[in-house]
């Protein structure tokens, strides 16, 4: 038994390199499965502070750029706002409507913290669940998606960029309605994939890809990208189509958070569905 | 000794900020991410206890990794690089022992001990922290290219750091 323990501490240095790695690569782990420990919420308060006063400096330098897309937005809702009116004043009759509830919420948030260059990105915002953000929630810029709410801290939340090996969005192409799914394989954050879209469908480049609206994070039609090119891997029978994405991930600093208000109901009825 | 533990702990503060305030935010085609912070394991003293080396690898790495959401990657990578550095150490030991009083730098010993030094032991964080963050060997080649890239720029700006700092020998 002395012998033994002789050995453990000739060997310490090995033996504390052991555990610190497996804590390491637990952690890693644990990471990766969604669930997070307590205490890195707990941390995630003190960071997201650390990195909003970083990005209130950066943000100085980005102030042209999110000016004009500000801008431009508004103009978009300006003129959307106009012509409903216009249609509104056309209307003979005023009807109640019964038939259409209001089914997205979106909220704005400030983006503290971004990054493209790694395998998996993440983004942080500067609201959390002090202002009703929570888990799962789709978030958007004004030209197209950025990415899905993945952890919430009082004030701050995470989101999973697009950009990201585990990042699966049910999307569609506009023009016939074909589903697929956008994924990201990584390298230049300008470009995606988008897969399972069987090779009998006809397609062509410059078509646009928007969301499914299959998820409960997304409404239907929001924007992803749109086709820059296709090829079909020897023996498959899918497409494997390069999506140029109408985001650019490098720049955004402010995004939306889209709120499902009936998430609930929906979740509920598909869990009554028999899986598989 | 104070003055040196006191150094150490500023250093490591000064190149954490720098790394997810600046260099995590540096934009170079998508592939290329430098982690200067390393520098600091580079620097600690010869006679750094090993187990103190270890921890401070261990609170370095995750201290990075509590600003980018990627718990544990950095301090697996930094973890696994502090126990290189004794070996790494012996290795290309030169004929003038690790003295007290001299510190690991181009200054005490030397531009070519110094870069065979920072390489070997950057190729040691590199490597287990791009394919712990990619978690899979499916992308191997591109991953590849991304550490090799990475290094590339990394060692361009340890040594830069050596040479901002550089105080000749009185």
């Amino acid at each position: 038994m002395k012998n033994f323990f002789d050995f453990l501490i000739r060997q310490y240095f090995f033996f504390l390199f052991l555990i610190m790695e497996v804590i390491a690569i637990i952690m890693v782990v644990q990471n990766n499965y969604y669930q997070k420990a307590g205490f890195i919420n707990a941390t995630n308060e003190i960071t997201g502070r650390f990195l909003t006063t970083i990005n209130s400096v950066s943000q100085y330098f980005s102030l042209a750029d999110a000016n004009r897309k500000l801008s431009e937005e508004n103009a978009k809702l300006l003129s959307e706002a106009k012509k409903f009116r216009k249609a509104n004043d056309t209307k003979v009759y005023h009807s109640n409507d019964t038939i259409y509830t209001q089914q997205f919420e979106f909220m704005s948030a400030k983006v503290v913290r971004n990054s493209t260059n790694k395998r998996n990105n993440y983004l942080t915002l500067d609201k959390g669940s002090k202002q009703g953000i929570t888990k799962d929630m789709g978030v958007i810029t004004s030209t197209g998606i950025v990415g899905i709410v993945k952890e919430v801290s009082e004030n701050f939340s995470s989101v999973i960029s697009v950009l990201h090996k585990d990042s699966k969005i049910s999307a569609k192409i506009k023009k016939n309605g074909q589903l697929g799914t956008i994924e990201w394989s990584g390298g230049d954050y300008r470009y995606g994939e988008l897969i399972d879209v069987p090779t009998h469908v006809k397609l062509l480049t410059g078509d646009t890809v928007i969301t499914s609206g299959y998820s409960t994070s997304f409404p239907e039609g929001i924007i992803i990208g749109t086709i820059l090119g296709y090829k079909i891997e020897k023996g498959d029978d899918f497409y494997t189509i390069t999506i140029k994405f109408s985001t650019d991930f490098n720049s955004i600093s402010y995004a939306y958070v889209i709120k499902n208000i009936l998430k609930n109901e929906l979740n509920k009825i598909n869990k009554d569905l028999p899986n598989d | 000794m104070i003055n040196l533990v006191l150094r150490n702990i500023l250093r490591m503060i000064f190149l954490v900020i720098f790394q997810v305030a600046v260099l995590n935010n540096v934009q170079l085609g998508g592939y290329i991410n430098p982690y200067l912070y390393v520098l600091f394991i580079l620097l600690l003293p010869f006679d750094t206890p090993k187990w103190l080396l270890l921890l401070s690898a261990f609170f370095l790495g995750l201290s990075v990794d509590l600003f980018t959401d990627t718990i544990g990657i950095n301090t697996a990578a930094c973890v696994f690089m502090a126990f290189c550095r004794p070996g790494v150490l012996s290795l290309i030991a030169t004929k003038q022992e690790y003295e007290q009083g001299i510190s690991p730098t181009v200054r005490d010993m030397g531009f070519k001990w110094f870069f065979s030094y920072s390489l070997i032991l950057v190729f040691a964080h590199h490597i287990p922290l791009f394919f712990l963050e990619v978690f899979s060997f499916r992308e191997f080649f591109h991953t590849l290219l991304r550490i090799g890239l990475s290094i590339v720029v990394t060692m361009f700006l340890l040594l830069i750091s050596q040479f901002i700092t550089y105080r000749p020998k009185k």
